[in-house]
């Protein structure tokens, strides 16, 4: 059907092209620890030992865990599997609320305690009328 | 099938008449768009009046996703049959899609500061947007850099590299932890957004993509215009 150039380009483009998203994969593969923007808090207890770096810790708020003491604010991060205590002094986000997603940028102490510099509230995909939310229980 | 009807009908398409019908489209849809947007549409629960910065920032980031992966997918019918009309649409897709692009760049960051509390975050879907951005920026510069023949080989491999990225940006959500919420509409499992939230976001992405048509005529006739000025029958 079609000529032997065309033939050739067709089988010489599709390689490349194979070869190429192959090695994407292989690249994110490797980089997948660092392409996350957070961690959960039971990837934090299993982690072996505590370095100094930066790191993000994401999760729910857990309910009435929300603690305004005079300078900071202390709240417990869950992924309903393991908690981690977080204490924090700033201003947070308005969307910052019990039961709603939050991603906390600090250092980790041990295992149960992190100092948070940095508060990020997470949105889920929801969105719907304050009527509706009002109707679902919420 | 598409390109083929759309080089068949090459008149009709260039007529000034079928301009007209898309802007006249384009504006009816803007304006119900908008309207439904900024005044019918409620106001979320949680982000209150900032939900409305959604209905420019989803449809913006669907039509650059799709103007990109249509570019890729003529690239490939250059690189391949070397079709020449297809040069001269993908070439005339591109502005439209790259600017788009940056919309939805630029009001995620607006949306980014009042919810999640920063402009910015390394976060795999929005790298992974800046990402699709850099490579419309080089897709755009190589037709002005390079010479005809060299800038149509190396736009094409531009596009069929980058396209990679698009499902990247497309599951990044769902693959990876991000900050960036997932997908609210999904094909299999309706769509997490409330029904009176969903007008004015489909009136937005029809008028968006009426003016991602629009602004592809206005480009693809200039090309056609440069062509005959040239008096060159090939390119």
């Amino acid at each position: 059907m079609y000529g032997k150039k065309v033939k050739l380009r067709i089988i010489f483009i599709s390689s490349v092209f194979i070869t190429l998203i192959l090695s994407v994969y292989i690249i994110l593969k490797l980089l997948d620890d660092n392409i996350v923007y957070f961690k959960s808090p039971t990837e934090i207890k299993k982690l072996s030992d505590i370095d100094k770096k930066k790191i993000r810790v994401g999760g729910m708020v857990k309910k009435d865990s929300i603690n305004f003491e005079k300078e900071s604010i202390s709240f417990i991060i869950t992924d309903f599997k393991n908690d981690l205590a977080v204490t924090f002094s700033g201003s947070v986000p308005n969307l910052f609320q019990e039961e709603k997603g939050v991603v906390a940028e600090g250092f980790l102490k041990d295992q149960n305690f992190f100092v948070a510099d940095k508060i990020l509230a997470k949105h889920d995909e929801n969105y719907m009328p304050p009527e509706v939310s009002k109707s679902l229980g919420n | 099938m598409l390109f083929k009807l759309i080089e068949k009908n090459k008149n009709i398409i260039t007529s000034p008449t079928f301009k007209k019908i898309i802007i006249i489209l384009f504006i009816i849809c803007l304006t119900l768009g908008l309207f439904e947007a900024l005044i019918l549409s409620p106001s979320d629960y949680l982000q209150s009046d900032a939900v409305r910065i959604m209905y420019v920032h989803v449809p913006a980031a669907w039509i650059s996703l799709s103007i990109f992966s249509i570019i890729a997918i003529l690239s490939l019918g250059i690189l391949i049959f070397k079709n020449k009309n297809f040069v001269i649409i993908a070439k005339s897709l591109a502005p439209s899609g790259f600017i788009f692009n940056l919309i939805a760049l630029v009001t995620g960051s607006i949306w980014g500061k009042p919810t999640w509390g920063t402009w910015w975050a390394w976060d795999p879907r929005i790298t992974s947007m800046l990402v699709l951005f850099l490579f419309y920026s080089l897709y755009l510069l190589s037709w002005r850099i390079f010479d005809k023949q060299k800038a149509i080989n190396i736009s094409s491999c531009l596009a069929l590299i980058g396209v990679i990225n698009v499902p990247i940006i497309k599951y990044s959500v769902n693959w990876w932890a991000t900050l960036h919420q997932p997908s609210s509409i999904k094909i299999l499992s309706g769509s997490a957004i409330h029904s009176s939230m969903l007008t004015p976001l489909f009136l937005m992405t029809a008028s968006f993509a009426l003016f991602s048509v629009l602004i592809f005529l206005m480009k693809y006739n200039t090309e056609l215009i440069k062509l005959k000025n040239k008096g060159l029958n090939r390119l």
